[in-house]
C-alpha cells in the first residue's frame, strides 16, 4: 500500500516536469497560434547548454540555470522575430514545415556537437537527497523542487497575463489579432515577446531536466508529444489545467511502467487517445 | 502555345519513364536497387503531397501506414499462411481499415493538432507493434527464404521483379492521382488547395474531399510498405515505423520540389537522391542542410522549386487544369 502511495506521489512531482515542457507549449497555441515542432528539441538543446556551462565551464547548478534564463528568452524572441514571422502571413501549413525543419537541424546539430551518447548534469548530491513527508513515504527534493518551480512558473504566467498591461495586449492579440492592430497594438513585438516567454519555459525545463533524466540529442521528440499531449487534455483553459494534464500523463506513465517497463510509454500515449476520444476539447477548456 | 522548354520538360519526363521501364535490362544491380528505393520515396511523397499538399491535411505520421502495411502483409503471409495474391489485397485493406479510423478520430482537429496528433498516434501503433505477440518482438522478425524466392530464385532475378512490383506502383499512383485531380474531387481539391474558404463558400464539400483523399491515400501507402518489407527482407518496429525514412525524408522531398503540384514529387525526389549521393558521407551535416534548404524554401519560394520553374514556364508540364480559353484540357 505504501509502495503504490509512493508511486503515486512520485508521478504527481513527475507531472510538475510535464507542466513545465507543455507551459511553453500551451502559451504559443494559445497566443502566437502555431505549434512549433522544435520545442521538445530546444528544450533538449537547453538542457546541453546546461551540460556545457556545469561541465566545461564549471559553473554551480543553480547560477548555470539563472543563466540559461536570458538565454531562452533571447532564443525565443529571435525565432520569432527572425523566423516565424517571416511566415506569419502565410498559412498554419507553412510554419508547421518551417518548425519541423528546425527541428531536424536542431537534433542533428545536437548530434554532430556532443556525440548521440546519453548524458545527465549532476548537480552535487541533491539529485539523490530526499525528505521524509509523513509515515515511511519519502520524496526527492530534486522532484519536489521542480513540482514547486512549476507552481510558481503557473503563477507567474497568470500574473503576467491577466494583472499586467502587458498581458492584457498579449492577450488582445490572441483573441483579435486584426482588431488589436487596429487600435495600434505592434503584433510582431508582442508576439515575439510572447515566445521569449515561452523561450523562458523551455529553457527552465531543459535546465531542471538534464539534472533529473537522461537525455541525448533525439530526447526532443518524446518531449514534443509529451507537451503535445499535456496541453491538448488541458484544453485551452488554464495553466492550472496543464499542471492536471501533466500529473494524469505522468500517471498513465507510472501505472503502465509498474505493468511492464516498456509499456511506460505506451500507456502514457493510450490514456491520451481515450481521453481525447470523449473529451476532443479538453478537460479545462475556456468558456 | 506551348513553349520549347514545355516540350523539353514532356521529352525528359517521357524518357525518364522509358529508361526507368527497361532499367531492369539496361542497368547493374546496384543502380536497380537505388532505383527500387527512388521510386518507392516517389510513391510515398505523391501520397503525401496528395494529403498534405491538395487536401490541406497536414499529416506528420504518415510513417504509422507504411509500418501497418508491412506489419500486416507479414501476419497475412507468414502467420496466416495466406497466398502473396491474397496477403497482399488484405494488408491494403487493413491499412484502410486504420485509415478510417484513425482519420474519424483527428479529423476534428485544426490544422496544428492534427500534424502531431498523427505522430501521436503512429508512436502508439509502432509501440504497439513492438508488443504483438507472433512479430518478433522490438527486434523484428525477418522474411523466409521460401517465401521470397517466389520473387526469383536469384537475387538479381529477385531485385528485378520487386523493381517492376515498385515501378508498377508508382506509376498507378501517379495514373490514381492524376485521375483524381481530372476528377469533380480534383476539382475541389485544387479549389482547397489555392484557398479553403473560398472553396467553402463555392460550394466544394470540403469536409468530403479531405476525407476522400487521406483514407484513399491510406491503402497505397501500406501498398508501398508491403514493398518495402520485400525489398529489406524483413520487418521491425524501427524500420517499418520509421518516421526519418518515411516521413521526415518524404516531407523535404514535397517541399522542395513543390508542394501540390503533380511534378513537385518527381522533381524533389530528383533532387533528394542527387543530395543524398553527394551528402551522404557527412552525416548529420546532410540533415542539417535537407532542413535549412526546406525552411529557405517555404519562406521565399512556398510553391517549391516546381512552383519556380513554373511561373517561368507558365503552364504545367503534366497537363491538369482545364483551359478557360479553349475550354477543353490544355
Amino acid at each position: 500500500m505504501t509502495g503504490l502511495l509512493d508511486q503515486i506521489i512520485q508521478a504527481v512531482l513527475l507531472g510538475g516536469l510535464y507542466a513545465i515542457f507543455a507551459l511553453g507549449l500551451a502559451i504559443s497555441v494559445g497566443v502566437l497560434k502555431f505549434i512549433n515542432v522544435a520545442h521538445g528539441d530546444l528544450i533538449v538543446a537547453m538542457s546541453f547548454l546546461m551540460l556545457t556551462l556545469t561541465n566545461s565551464l564549471g559553473l554551480p547548478v543553480p547560477v548555470a540555470l539563472i543563466v540559461l534564463i536570458p538565454v531562452g528568452a533571447g532564443v525565443g524572441w529571435l525565432l520569432q522575430f527572425g523566423l516565424f514571422q517571416r511566415a506569419a502571413s502565410q498559412n498554419e501549413l507553412q510554419i508547421i514545415l518551417i518548425t519541423f525543419g528546425l527541428s531536424v537541424i536542431i537534433q542533428n546539430g545536437l548530434l554532430g556537437l556532443y556525440g548521440a551518447d546519453t548524458r545527465k548534469v549532476t548537480a552535487g548530491g541533491i539529485e539523490m537527497a530526499s525528505i521524509n513527508l509523513f509515515g515511511n513515504i519519502n520524496a526527492g527534493v530534486l522532484p519536489l523542487i521542480i513540482f514547486v518551480t512549476a507552481c510558481l512558473l503557473i503563477v507567474g504566467l497568470e500574473q503576467i497575463l491577466y494583472r499586467t498591461g502587458l498581458g492584457i495586449q498579449i492577450r488582445a492579440i490572441a483573441d483579435a489579432p486584426a482588431a488589436a492592430k487596429l487600435v495600434g497594438l505592434r503584433l510582431a513585438g508582442l508576439m515575439a515577446v510572447a515566445m521569449a516567454m515561452v523561450g523562458i519555459t523551455e529553457a527552465v525545463s531543459g535546465g531542471l531536466m538534464s539534472i533529473w533524466t537522461n537525455f541525448d540529442p533525439s530526447s526532443g521528440s518524446s518531449r514534443l508529444l509529451i507537451a503535445f499531449e499535456v496541453v491538448v487534455l488541458a484544453g485551452l483553459g488554464s495553466f492550472w489545467g496543464v499542471l492536471v494534464g501533466g500529473i494524469i500523463i505522468a500517471l498513465a506513465q507510472t501505472f503502465g511502467g509498474m505493468i511492464d517497463s516498456a509499456f511506460q510509454m505506451l500507456a502514457g500515449h493510450i490514456v491520451f487517445l481515450v481521453l481525447f476520444l470523449f473529451r476532443p476539447q479538453g478537460l479545462f477548456p475556456k468558456t | 502555345m506551348t513553349s520549347g522548354f514545355v516540350i523539353f520538360g514532356r521529352l525528359a519526363l517521357a524518357a525518364g519513364l522509358i529508361c526507368l521501364c527497361i532499367a531492369p535490362f539496361a542497368f547493374t544491380p546496384a543502380v536497380l536497387v537505388l532505383l527500387t528505393q527512388a521510386l518507392s520515396m516517389l510513391s510515398l511523397a505523391m501520397l503525401w503531397n496528395l494529403v498534405a499538399g491538395y487536401g490541406n491535411v497536414m499529416v506528420i505520421g504518415q510513417h504509422a501506414f507504411v509500418g501497418i502495411g508491412a506489419y500486416a502483409f507479414y501476419g497475412f503471409a507468414m502467420l496466416a499462411g495466406l497466398h502473396m495474391a491474397v496477403a497482399l489485397p488484405a494488408a491494403m485493406a487493413v491499412t484502410l481499415a486504420f485509415g478510417s479510423m484513425v482519420y474519424a478520430m483527428l479529423y476534428r482537429l485544426r490544422t496544428a493538432y492534427l500534424a502531431v496528433g498523427s505522430w501521436v498516434v503512429a508512436e502508439t501503433l509502432m509501440l504497439v507493434a513492438s508488443r504483438l505477440p507472433g512479430f518478433g518482438g522490438g527486434s523484428g522478425a525477418s522474411l523466409p527464404a521460401n517465401l521470397l524466392r517466389t520473387f526469383g530464385a536469384r537475387v538479381p532475378e529477385r531485385l528485378s521483379t520487386i523493381y517492376i512490383m515498385v515501378l508498377a506502383v508508382a506509376v498507378l499512383t501517379f495514373v490514381l492521382i492524376w485521375a483524381l485531380m481530372r476528377s469533380r474531387i480534383g476539382l475541389g481539391l485544387a479549389a482547397l488547395r489555392d484557398n479553403e474558404e473560398g472553396a467553402a463558400v463555392a460550394g466544394v464539400n470540403t469536409r468530403l474531399v479531405r476525407a476522400a483523399c487521406f483514407i484513399l491515400a491510406a491503402p497505397m501507402v501500406g501498398l508501398v510498405g508491403v514493398l518495402v518489407t520485400l525489398q529489406e527482407g524483413r520487418i521491425s518496429p524501427v524500420a517499418s515505423f520509421s518516421m526519418l525514412d518515411w516521413t521526415i525524408y518524404v516531407l523535404f522531398i514535397v517541399v522542395i520540389g513543390g508542394l501540390g503540384s503533380l511534378e513537385g514529387p518527381i522533381i524533389g525526389t530528383l533532387v533528394f537522391f542527387l543530395l543524398r549521393e553527394l551528402l551522404q558521407d557527412y552525416g548529420t551535416l546532410y540533415l542539417i542542410t535537407l532542413g535549412a534548404i526546406s525552411i529557405l524554401i517555404v519562406l521565399f519560394a512556398p510553391t517549391g522549386l516546381w512552383g519556380l520553374a513554373r511561373r517561368k514556364l507558365g503552364r504545367d508540364l503534366i497537363p491538369l487544369t482545364h483551359d478557360p480559353k479553349t475550354g477543353g484540357a490544355s
